[in-house]
């Protein structure tokens, strides 16, 4: 019984079975979590991601700051009732520049991983403003404010340069025009060339309806109608990511 | 507390249980085995997880991990299900892509089966805007009336259905732009509320009927050419009546004024490359079926 003996010294002091446990639970941590990092298979390859426009990009920490993701998942999951419901499953690589991802656990409303394109502009701006003038059952609160708010754009070069720390393939070119990207891309009638050379796959229109003022709304909607139409799913091979 | 390795520990003499030898300030800790029943649920718990780790994807390794022999991941369960799935409605989803769209409604059993289809895809994609009763709202219209924008027809709904309305992403889109008259100074002020007091008078509300008049020849100058002479309307351009009592934006003076002055217009987004045909033709069918369905092609 000589392990047992040994085991007691462990029972009896104190930090050394503080960092025992510790031991153990790191060792648990590590083999969880640590080969999502560098295994190749966690991210899939695919064709069409591109980081967030900064249009986008505002409109996601807006998403953020009123707390969508405590209501709305961003996370179709591969089972056949989501799948019918919302559209192909989320892929890792469609959430790999979200910094915080938004997958969200809970779903009070829909999930919005593939709301990109399903609703016009227009409808987004009434459901925005109110809920329940579109979905009658709806328990959602009304974001009106959000079409008179106007959109922070001074320090839109700056989250964008964090964002490169944390991986996102920012250019250099992209962060020094950012502020230019971002109002043009609410402005139809604007040089919208070189915004168009930056970001592929891009939508470039007035999405609250209002061409005086760049508002939050203007922010969100750009950022919802792109949500999920990036990736190109029939250059996907469902038969190669299979895990 | 007292601990000797050499001595046998003691024997509890009311229990007749051995102690551990742990002695506290006279009290002594009984050394009883583990019950039997979780020493076995432990140790097969152990078993059971070998067995997991080998059966499905578990440990990871350089360049990926192991799948496990089970080769079951649920990516691929899915692919499973929804292989089933479509089998059991693949004889009913060949005929009804095989059946030309008129002819749908021809044989029963693919009629039941289109609208059945058809009525939980409207209520998953359709109900958002045009509401659980199809009934509509401002600014989405009623499916369940005889007035049609684009056309009540099977081929004029599933064109629409299939390609939406200035979504900008479809080729084959309906279009239309009712010029923005008061917005874009084509009319002025009074031009305009003199028109709008016309179309009151075309849809039989209250009126002035001077003012209407005047309106009678703006209306003739610059509304005839989509929305018809008498205000009917024309599908071809989704020019909607103006002639009776069913209205997209509202038919009040000031919301006339307002739709003549910066319209607005509808987008509806292109289905079919979200959903596919037959889901196309199974939602034509079920809204052909709400009641303003129209039978021949009306222009």
């Amino acid at each position: 019984m000589s392990f047992l003996e040994k085991h007691k010294k462990l029972e009896r002091n104190l930090s050394l079975l503080f960092v025992g446990s510790l031991v153990a639970v790191l060792i648990g941590g590590i083999v969880e979590i640590a080969p999502l990092f560098y295994l190749k298979n966690t991210i899939e390859k695919v064709e069409g991601m591109r980081p967030y426009t900064p249009l986008e990009l505002a409109g996601r920490n807006i998403y953020v700051r009123e707390g969508c993701y405590l209501c709305h998942s961003q996370m179709i999951r591969p089972f056949r009732d989501e799948v019918e419901r919302y559209g192909h499953y989320s892929l890792a690589a469609e959430s790999m520049y979200d910094h915080p991802f938004q997958w969200g656990s809970k779903r009070t409303g829909p999930d919005l991983a593939r709301v990109g394109g399903r609703y016009s502009d227009e409808w987004h701006v009434q459901h925005l403003k109110n809920p329940q003038g579109v979905v009658p059952q709806s328990i959602m609160p009304s974001y009106a404010f959000l079409a008179s708010a106007p959109v922070e754009i001074k320090d839109i070069a700056k989250h964008l340069k964090v964002n490169k720390i944390v991986g996102v393939p920012y250019s250099d070119e992209m962060i020094e025009n950012a502020m230019a990207d971002m109002a043009v891309q609410a402005n139809p009638d604007g040089d919208t060339q070189g915004l168009e050379e930056r970001y592929a796959k891009i939508s470039i229109r007035n999405f609250d309806g209002d061409l005086k003022l760049l508002s939050e709304m203007d922010a969100l909607i750009a950022y919802l109608q792109m949500l999920g139409t990036l990736v190109d799913l029939k250059a996907y091979s469902q038969d190669e990511n299979l895990r | 507390m007292s601990n000797d390795k050499n001595k046998p520990n003691e024997i509890d003499e009311a229990t007749g249980v051995q102690t551990t030898g742990h002695e506290w300030d006279g009290i002594k800790e009984l050394d009883n085995p583990m019950p039997r029943w979780w020493l076995w649920t432990f140790i097969a718990s152990i078993i059971f997880a070998v067995g997991y780790v080998i059966y499905y994807p578990a440990i990871p390794l350089i360049d990926g991990s192991t799948m496990g022999i089970s080769g079951e991941t649920n990516r691929s369960l899915l692919k499973q299900e929804t292989q089933i799935a479509n089998q059991k409605r693949a004889e009913k989803f060949a005929l009804l892509d095989k059946t030309p769209l008129l002819d749908i409604q021809k044989n029963d059993a693919l009629n039941r089966f289109a609208v059945h289809g058809g009525k939980s895809l409207f209520k998953v994609n359709c109900v958002q805007c045009h509401g659980s009763g199809a009934s509509g709202g401002p600014g989405y219209p009623n499916l369940n009336d005889d007035e049609w924008i684009w056309g009540g027809d099977l081929e004029a709904i599933y064109t629409t259905i299939a390609h939406g309305a200035r979504n900008g992403e479809d080729d084959d889109e309906r279009v239309s732009e009712m010029p923005a008259f008061g917005r874009d100074e084509i009319l002025n002020r009074k031009q305009i509320a003199s028109a709008a007091e016309y179309v009151l008078k075309l849809s039989g509300q209250d009126h002035d009927a001077a003012i209407a008049l005047q309106g009678a020849v703006i209306f003739e100058e610059n509304c005839t050419s989509c929305h018809g002479e008498t205000g009917l309307g024309g599908r071809e351009l989704g020019a909607p009546s103006l002639a009776d009592a069913i209205w997209l934006y509202g038919g009040s003076r000031e919301e006339i004024i307002s739709q003549i002055s910066t319209p607005k217009s509808g987008v509806m987004p292109p289905w079919k490359a979200r959903l596919g045909e037959g889901a196309v033709k199974q939602l034509t069918i079920y809204v052909h079926s709400l009641g303003g369905g129209e039978n021949t092609k009306v222009e």
